[in-house]
């Protein structure tokens, strides 16, 4: 994935605050750890920055993905990364053309956060047939990405594997530092709607009679969905990240009381996170990939864990 | 007396299909009304115009002295949803944060203070399933659960409790329990509107009944209502009967 590294995902703001954060004191952290430890390679800047990219990760899929898989919209995260995939396609296709510079980052959240919408408007208005607008809107966007990436001279087509699986080398100081400033807008956000989140999510006309406005919390939900895939997408790849939406959480279903079940997701995504990226340097494989199968492996372990201590 | 809830000439229609006509009835304060009918009657989507979860194609209903839909009115309102048994099976939420759900609305965000606090356990200990609190919802038998929906209500404080058929699933013994405690609530002076299939509980608890077959054929007392042929004149003209006329 070497040959990526030319088109690596662009930032979509730069800060002054967040150079520091991402190299003094999360660098200087993990230099004094790899001193303690001798594990070299977490002195490595691109493995920190890898680091501070898989903890993100690990804290945005469960903070959104729990309200997700209690409502049964697991696949809603899928269905955003490929219309995030079709931002970056329409991005880089307007890039090629204009000759100007779009970051494909900002072109992506804008594409899922419009698709977020789409889908919430869709199944409001099929009701209970969330499974098709799901996939039209799936579907749907992967054929506009496919086109636009092929409407162009092939020229476009260079690079786009790294935004389908994912990659560690295009983990660049900036979009460290993007995905940092998404993974607090996403926390605060969720920590301020918390509540009538929880309650829409138990027990949606329960919350309706209740005065909450629902529509209002499920458009939130439906575009926090779509930030979480566009930051963590640069690590996991479209086709992987919605794992990181779900998984976890299924992890951590057993746990009783909500907020003690999104720590625990919390827990079992930053083991995933941080054991894929390492075995993924180690081994040079997809991080996005390794990180799913050490997740699906704590999935399991999880769950035999929860049926063998029942019986 | 005042009344809880208006309704006027209310009629709603799914698609060319009316579903509810010409309703008019009023609920004071203090009353508990029983709403009956054969399946397909309207007796859900009346119950859900009438506490504002759905707008009617004609006619008005007004709650609290506001339109039922209004955001404001719904603090005052509890709902215990049909399908109680099967809501949110699979989710870590425990008794509590369920009960703790109904002081939301008046603090969506906030620590919970000590008034908050003690309406929690206050309405845990109403119920009697301050013993079950940490456990997890979908742990919970049919009764138990239908319980800790009524703690909710308590716990925001409504006037008004709202139960659709709230004992479907639920065993005898504890449906007679069930019962019982709606009507100590009832004396304690909350309003309940409750559609049960069951004729015999709601002219045993009930101080006023609606018998509904898209049309209203009574409204009043139970007593009355069980020497009326209204019950008759509404199932009969239904396809379903439901085998429960005591």
């Amino acid at each position: 994935m070497a040959g990526t590294l030319s088109s690596t995902p662009r930032p979509l703001q730069s800060d002054g605050a967040i150079p520091f954060v991402v190299d003094e004191l999360w660098g200087g952290l993990l230099d004094a750890l790899a001193g303690v430890t001798g594990i070299e390679l977490l002195g490595f800047p691109f493995m920190q920055r890898a680091y501070l990219a898989a903890v993100c990760v690990a804290v945005l899929g469960p903070l959104v993905g729990s309200f997700l898989v209690h409502r049964e919209m697991a696949m809603i995260g899928d269905t955003l990364a490929h219309s995030a995939f079709a931002g970056v396609a329409a991005g880089l296709f307007v890039n090629s053309l204009f000759a100007v510079a779009v970051p494909p980052l900002l072109a992506a959240l804008v594409v899922a956060a419009v698709a977020a919408l789409l889908v919430q408007a869709l199944i409001d208005a099929a009701g209970a047939y969330r499974d098709t607008s799901l996939a039209i809107v799936l579907t749907g966007s992967f054929a506009v990405g496919s086109v636009l990436l092929t409407a162009t001279d092939g020229g476009i087509a260079v690079g786009i594997d790294a935004y389908l699986f994912g990659s560690l080398a295009t983990v660049s100081r900036a979009n460290v530092a993007t995905l940092l400033a998404m993974s607090a807008v996403v926390a605060a956000t969720v920590g301020a709607a918390y509540r009538p989140l929880l309650y829409v999510t138990f027990d949606e006309v329960g919350a309706r009679a209740a005065g909450i406005p629902v529509g209002r919390y499920n458009r939130l939900l439906a575009v926090l969905t779509a930030v979480v895939v566009v930051g963590a997408m640069q690590i996991m790849g479209v086709i992987l990240v919605a794992a990181m939406l779900v998984v976890p959480t299924a992890t951590a279903a057993a746990i009783r009381g909500f907020k003690r079940s999104i720590a625990v997701a919390v827990a079992a995504g930053l083991f995933a996170t941080t054991a894929g990226v390492t075995l993924s340097y180690l081994y040079d494989v997809a991080a996005g990939g390794t990180i799913v199968l050490v997740a699906i492996g704590g999935y399991a372990a999880s769950t035999l864990a929860v049926r063998i201590g029942r019986n | 007396m005042t009344g809880v809830l208006e309704a006027t000439e209310v009629s709603f229609t799914y698609g060319d299909r009316p579903v509810v006509e010409d309703v008019s009835l009023t609920v004071e304060a203090g009353e508990f009304l029983g709403l009956v009918g054969p399946n397909g009657s309207g007796k859900t989507t009346l119950l859900e115009l009438l506490i504002g979860l759905r707008r009617p194609d004609a006619g008005s209903v007004r709650l609290f002295g506001e339109p039922a839909h209004a955001r404001s009115t719904g603090r005052r309102v509890g709902y215990v949803p049909q399908n109680v048994s099967d809501a949110a099976d699979g989710m870590p939420v425990t008794v509590r944060e369920a009960v703790r759900m109904g002081r939301y609305p008046r603090r969506p965000f906030g620590r919970f203070d000590d008034e908050d606090r003690g309406a929690v356990d206050a309405a845990l200990r109403r119920v009697g399933i301050d013993d079950l609190a940490e456990r997890r919802v979908g742990r919970l038998s049919g009764g138990q659960r239908q319980r800790a929906f009524i703690a909710r209500a308590l716990a925001a404080e409504a006037d008004l409790l709202a139960l659709d058929e709230p004992t479907v699933g639920v065993d005898a013994e504890s449906r007679e329990a069930f019962y019982d405690l709606l009507g100590e609530l009832n004396e304690d002076g909350m309003t309940i509107v409750l559609i049960e299939h069951d004729i015999g509980v709601v002219t045993t608890h009930a101080s006023e009944i609606a018998c509904l077959n898209r049309e209203l054929y009574f409204h009043g007392d139970p007593a009355v209502f069980v020497e009326t042929d209204a019950l008759a004149a509404a199932y009969g003209g239904s396809q379903s009967i439901v085998h429960h006329q005591h």
